[in-house]
This record gives C-alpha cells, sequence and structure tokens, in this order.
C-alpha cells in the first residue's frame, strides 16, 4: 500500500512494524510528529505498546535502557539539544550492548537558537558506539527502522542504532511512501529473543557493571571488534530485506554515476537527491560528474570508500557540520580512509547547510564545477554564504 | 505477617560486597531485598552501593540488578518494570537503590516523572546525608552544620549552611501511592514498610535514614544506636503517607539529647552551642507541624 505521508510519519510507520514493547520519548521539533504518530498508534491500539511520557531525554533513553535490559524492544527518537540532553545515556547503552533503536531529526545546535536541520548533533555523538546511518528519504527512513532492529539485535552486533532524518528537509516533506505489510515484516523481523546481555528470572544478571583497568580495556575491544564486524550484518540485512521487499539500499554506501566519474562529491542524507538531479544536468552536459552516498558513518564505509574513489582526480566531501577549529567532520573521516591509497584523489570540503541553509542545485553543480576545473581550491568552502566572514 | 528478627529469611541476596564496616545503607539494601525476594529487578545509581557490588567479575547481588547513569534510577527502574509488564513476566518488584544525593538532587527529575506516571516500582532513598562513595561532598539532604569535604567548617562558615531537602513531604506533593520514611535503628519499622511497599499498585518510596562511619567519622560499632538517636532526639522521624494522609508512626514525649547524637561524630564536632541551637529550633518547628497535621 503507498501513502502519501512525511519523514516523521514514515518513521512512526516503520516503528509500529518493527513492534517494540515500548517507546519512551520527549517532544522536540522537528521530531515531535513521529512521536504523535506512535502515541495515536498506542492509542488506537494499532500499535500494542507502551508509551512512556518520560520527563526528559536524558529520561528516554534511560527508560528505553530499563526496557532493553529486561530483553524487551525499546524505541525512542530526538533531536539536536535533546541528543546532548541525553548523551551520557549513548556510550551508557552502547557499552551495555543494548539493541535499541533511536530516530534522530538532525537539527542544529544553540546558539544561536535554532529549529532547522543540520547534522551538528549526530556528528557530536560519533564516538559513542552506536551504528549511525543517514537516510535520504521518507521511503528509506520506514524500511531503516527495520532493518535497524534486525541489526542491532543480531548476536554479532548486539548495538544501539541511531537513525538520522535530515530535519525538516526529510522529516516535514511529504512523499509517496509503500508500507510493507505487516506479516512479511514479520517474517523478516521476528519478535525480540535475547538471551544474552540482559537480565532473565531463570538467569540473573548483574548488568552494566563497573570494570577498572584491570578488565575494562578488553571489554571496549570487544565492542570495537564487533561494531567494525557489523558491516557485514549491514551488507546482510540490506540484501534479505530488498529480497523480500524489493527494495535494496547498497549496503554501507550508494553510488550515482560514479564509475567513470572524474569529480565525485561525498554525501549523506537528503542532500543526495538534490546532487543526482544535478549529475543528470552536467552529464546531459557531458560533463563526468558522480555521486557517493555515505550511509553509514559509524561503522565507517572505509574500504568501500577506498574501492569507490581509487583512481578519481579529485572528490569533494558535503558536510553539514563543522568540528570547530578543524574542519567538516566526515571530510576528516573520508580522508583517513583515502590516506593508505597510493595514488588518493585531492580531496575537498564542502560545508553546507548548517542552521537549515539551503544547498541548491546550483550551489552543488558550482562544487562540481569547482572540482572539475579550478585550478586551485580551498581546503573548506562553505557553500551559499550571504557575505564574506 | 509482620516481619521480625525472627522470622527473616536466611537467604542472603546481597553479599560479599565491599562497603565499609558498620555501614548503614548495605544494612538497608540487604534487610530489603530479604523481604522483596529472588523474583526483583534492582537498579542503583552511581554511589556507594553500586560500587561496592558490581566489580567485575565479583558481582553482589544473587537477584537481577543493573547500575543506571547518576540521575536515572527513576528512569531505568519504571523501565525495567515497563519492559517486564509488556514481555508478561509477572509477579516481580522493581526497586530502585539510591543515595540522597542520586535522590534529592541529580536523580529528582526522573523520581518525580515516575511518580507522576504512577509507575510500578519502590524507590528506596538511602540517606546518608552527603556524597559519601567521592568521598563526602554536600549533598541537599546534608544538614545544617555538618561539616563535609565541600562544606568545611571555619571560622566564617559552621559547615553546611542548608537544612536539609524534604523529599518525603516533596515526594508525597506528588500524591503518590505509598510513601514513608525509615531509619536502620528500627529495622522492623523498615522492614514491614518494605512490605508494605512491595504489596503498592504504582510507585512507593522509603526514605531510610542510614550512617555512615567514614562519612560521619564515628565508630563502626554504633551505627544502629545512632540511626535510633536520631530519631529519637527528633532529628529524623518515623512517618508514612498512604491514601492522601500523612501519619507520625512514632511520637516521643520527650525527645532525647541532641548534643548526645552530634558529639559522638566527627562531622559535628566543631559546632559551638549558637549552632546546636539552630538545630533544636528547627527540629522543634518540624515537629510542631508534624504533631499537628500528622497524628
Amino acid at each position: 500500500m503507498k501513502k502519501f505521508i512525511s519523514g516523521n510519519d514514515a518513521v512512526a510507520e516503520g516503528v509500529r512494524l518493527a513492534k517494540p514493547h515500548v517507546i519512551s520519548a520527549y517532544p522536540i521539533t522537528p521530531q515531535t510528529i513521529a512521536v504523535e504518530r506512535l502515541s495515536e498508534m498506542v492509542e488506537d491500539g494499532s500499535l500494542k505498546a507502551e508509551y512512556m511520557h518520560v520527563e526528559s531525554e536524558h529520561s528516554a533513553l534511560a527508560a528505553a535502557m530499563g526496557v532493553s535490559s529486561v530483553g524487551a524492544r525499546a524505541f525512542t527518537a530526538t533531536s539536536s539539544q535533546g541528543l546532548l540532553y541525553m548523551a551520557e545515556c549513548l556510550p551508557y547503552a552502547s557499552g551495555a550492548r543494548m539493541p535499541i533503536v533511536m530516530m534522530n531529526a538532525n537539527r542544529a545546535l544553540a546558539t544561536p537558537w535554532n529549529i532547522y536541520g543540520d547534522q551538528m548533533d549526530s556528528a557530536m555523538l560519533l564516538n559513542s558506539g552506536w551504528l549511525q546511518v543517514y537516510v535520504e528519504d521518507a521511503q528509506e527512513a520506514l524500511d531503516m527502522m527495520i532493518q535497524a532492529y534486525k541489526i542491532a539485535e543480531d548476536s554479532r552486533v548486539l548495538a544501539p542504532v541511531m537513525v538520522n532524518l535530515d530535519g525538516f528537509v526529510l522529516t516535514h516533506t511529504y512523499e509517496l511512501v509503500e508500507i510493507p505489510e505487516q506479516t512479511k515484516v514479520d517474517e523478516f523481523l521476528p519478535p525480540i529473543n535475547m538471551t544474552e546481555q540482559v537480565m532473565r528470572l531463570e538467569d540473573p544478571k548483574s548488568l552494566c557493571i563497573s570494570a577498572g583497568n584491570d578488565f575494562n580495556m578488553e571489554f571496549k575491544i570487544k565492542q570495537e571488534k564487533d561494531l567494525h564486524a557489523s558491516r557485514s550484518v549491514i551488507k546482510e540485512v540490506d540484501k534479505s530485506f530488498g529480497d523480500s521487499f524489493g527494495r535494496y539500499y547498497n549496503g554501507m554506501v550508494d553510488t550515482y554515476m560514479l564509475e567513470d566519474a572524474e569529480a565525485v562529491l561525498v554525501t549523506t542524507g537528503s542532500v543526495t537527491g538534490t546532487a543526482r538531479i544535478v549529475v543528470d544536468k552536467m552529464r546531459a552536459q557531458g560533463k563526468k560528474v558522480g555521486v557517493l552516498k555515505l550511509r553509514y558513518i559509524r561503522p565507517f564505509p572505509e574500504d568501500e570508500i577506498r574501492d569507490l574513489l581509487k583512481g578519481k582526480k579529485r572528490i569533494g566531501v558535503i558536510d553539514k557540520n563543522i568540528s570547530f577549529g578543524y574542519e567538516g567532520t566526515f571530510f576528516t573521516n573520508v580522508n583517513s580512509a583515502l590516506l593508505s591509497l597510493e595514488n588518493a584523489p585531492e580531496s575537498y570540503n564542502f560545508v553546507g547547510g548548517l542552521g537549515g541553509r539551503d544547498i541548491t542545485k546550483d550551489n552543488i553543480e558550482e562544487a562540481f564545477n569547482t572540482l572539475l576545473n579550478a585550478d586551485k581550491i580551498d581546503k573548506v568552502n562553505y557553500m551559499n554564504v550571504r557575505c564574506d566572514l | 505477617m509482620k516481619h521480625n528478627a525472627r522470622n527473616i529469611t536466611n537467604q542472603e541476596f546481597f553479599y560479599g560486597h565491599k562497603a565499609c564496616g558498620g555501614c548503614g545503607e548495605s544494612l538497608a539494601v540487604r534487610l530489603a531485598m530479604k523481604v522483596l525476594g529472588e523474583r526483583t529487578f534492582a537498579a542503583l545509581p552511581a554511589g556507594c552501593m553500586s560500587a561496592v557490588s558490581f566489580i567485575y567479575p565479583n558481582m553482589a547481588f544473587t537477584n537481577n540488578a543493573i547500575i543506571t547513569p547518576f540521575a536515572s534510577t527513576g528512569a531505568v527502574a519504571a523501565g525495567m518494570s515497563a519492559g517486564l509488564r509488556a514481555l508478561g513476566i509477572e509477579d516481580t518488584h522493581t526497586i530502585g537503590f539510591a543515595g540522597d544525593g542520586g535522590t534529592a538532587d541529580i536523580g529528582i527529575q526522573a523520581l518525580s516523572g515516575a511518580i507522576d506516571r504512577n509507575d510500578d516500582i519502590i524507590y528506596i532513598c538511602n540517606d546518608n546525608e552527603a556524597y559519601m562513595n567521592t568521598g563526602i561532598q554536600k549533598s541537599g539532604l546534608t544538614p545544617f552544620g555538618t561539616k563535609t569535604t565541600t562544606s568545611p567548617a571555619g571560622e566564617n562558615l559552621p559547615g553546611s549552611i542548608t537544612m536539609k531537602k524534604n523529599m518525603f513531604e516533596i515526594v508525597a506533593a506528588h500524591d503518590i501511592a505509598y510513601a514513608a520514611t525509615a531509619s536502620v535503628g528500627y529495622l522492623e519499622d523498615f522492614m514491614n514498610k518494605i512490605e508494605k511497599a512491595k504489596n503498592t499498585k504504582g510507585t512507593s518510596y522509603i526514605h531510610v535514614f542510614a550512617p555512615c562511619p567514614t562519612g560521619w567519622g564515628h565508630e563502626s560499632n554504633i551505627t544502629i544506636d545512632l540511626a535510633k538517636q536520631a530519631v529519637d532526639c527528633g532529628l529524623w522521624y518515623l512517618a508514612e503517607y498512604e491514601d492522601g494522609e500523612f501519619k507520625l508512626n512514632r511520637n516521643p514525649k520527650e525527645f532525647s539529647s541532641v548534643e548526645d547524637y552530634l558529639k559522638v561524630q566527627g562531622r559535628f564536632k566543631h559546632l559551638k552551642d549558637e549552632h546546636i541551637e539552630v538545630i533544636k529550633a528547627h527540629r522543634d518547628k518540624k515537629w510542631e507541624k508534624m504533631r499537628k497535621r500528622w497524628l
């Protein structure tokens, strides 16, 4: 069945199909419509879950940890200041290997106050031990809610997943979305069945324990190895999802007209859609441009980046975030992956979209033309700015 | 059946931990667990009790237990309770054991949320009147005149200058299903209040007064005596809030000596008569109100 719905609605539909036991959430723009829909679904009985009205984001994730600790399926959603308010609980949940799924509506951070989309919030939490996936449209948002639980609960992974949607551009834009049938989703995603790492009456456990300098490092290395290993689970789940529902997302990354491209823009999230259109236009003019979309930032698709960008002349990484005093965060990550290539492409940063500033087709075309033609390019370039600063 | 020293189970749920000798708080946890039994899921935030009992690979709880973020006892316990209910796992108890700072300061928001939702949890505030785990710093439940490492007593200050947050009445103001104060000096009273909380549907809160030899600077063999004296001299009280009514459980005809209670504790050694008068005046005002309204 197809429905004309917003990204937030699509998240709610995806969560309904994934059947969490408990939803604990605190409202924040632009996530609110997702949790409003979920509360309505709980009210009308179409989602058999408990909706916990927690008094803060910190408690939203803490409550989700309580739910997860007894082996039940938990969902929460947040954005921006809310994500940072719950930040303490992010490494807590991942260290305890809790397969919680959270929607994050990517939004700017105060100050200045701003409710519109950028990636400063999630970029700040790359080191939290959560898988981070960035979706391009409402359909991918819905599908990733279902995939996220499958990945998170896999015994080879056991890690929480943050599904990121660009604030407003995705959360509030209406698109035609295919809603999968519940029976098919049930086949793809069976009920959660956790026996390890959870508290059970048959096998009591102490969780979220202390480990001093005698054992702590081993716990962390195990966590790190499993997050690396999650790449193969991500690909497996993407493939089986495609086999069941007919939509493949290509696992860790997606590409558009990349193979023979001389200039490549590396994207995340919704700006990819705009870039695809610009590529079509420029290709029609005979310009060899292409796109590499990073779907996951953690685990980082380092092998894919190296394989796909090998032999390219110039690449530009679009970042809707800045690590102040350095550069865009994803740019740093991409460059680090490219380091081991013998003839690595020249790599430049295009920072844009902060506080919801548009990244227009013209801006993207300009970035491609810079990569194709400029003699010399700044390391960091700002897209669509009002004045010189 | 009333719990007492003769009929309490020999089964232990909390042992092998590294709490100090004479620790009042660990006694409260141990006895609460004896009343609640093995089908109990415990949530403990940062604090002494979690620090001494979850040190990998030595775990001190035989039942299910989890350390929560410092601010999150109420939220994690509520999540556990909701998760168990959603999974259809019945006849269990979910309990939070937090300290005074974990309850009255950093954890008060999550606790308030849980009571507001009437989540089916028991919340125990183990009150030893300062942040002991981090080395005896002042909390919102540190009483007037207490010397701590962040409220030093000197020429200008008598130690802590705040009185002590009134957590029991703050909790009761939520119209909670059941709330009580207790003391490890009156253990049968404490155990039977745990029993009441166990049988309460919805949120219950028990605020138990628990001396700390390390933080208070007293001999480890007088913990129980001190916890009794605190009640007898009127600086603590035993009360309940049930069905919307307050009830004072113990109403001493005459208070025992406040000076005797204070002088055996290093944290109060510096107090002058004028400070003790402040403490007594505050006590008298509180008791006047309680006797008028709660009897």
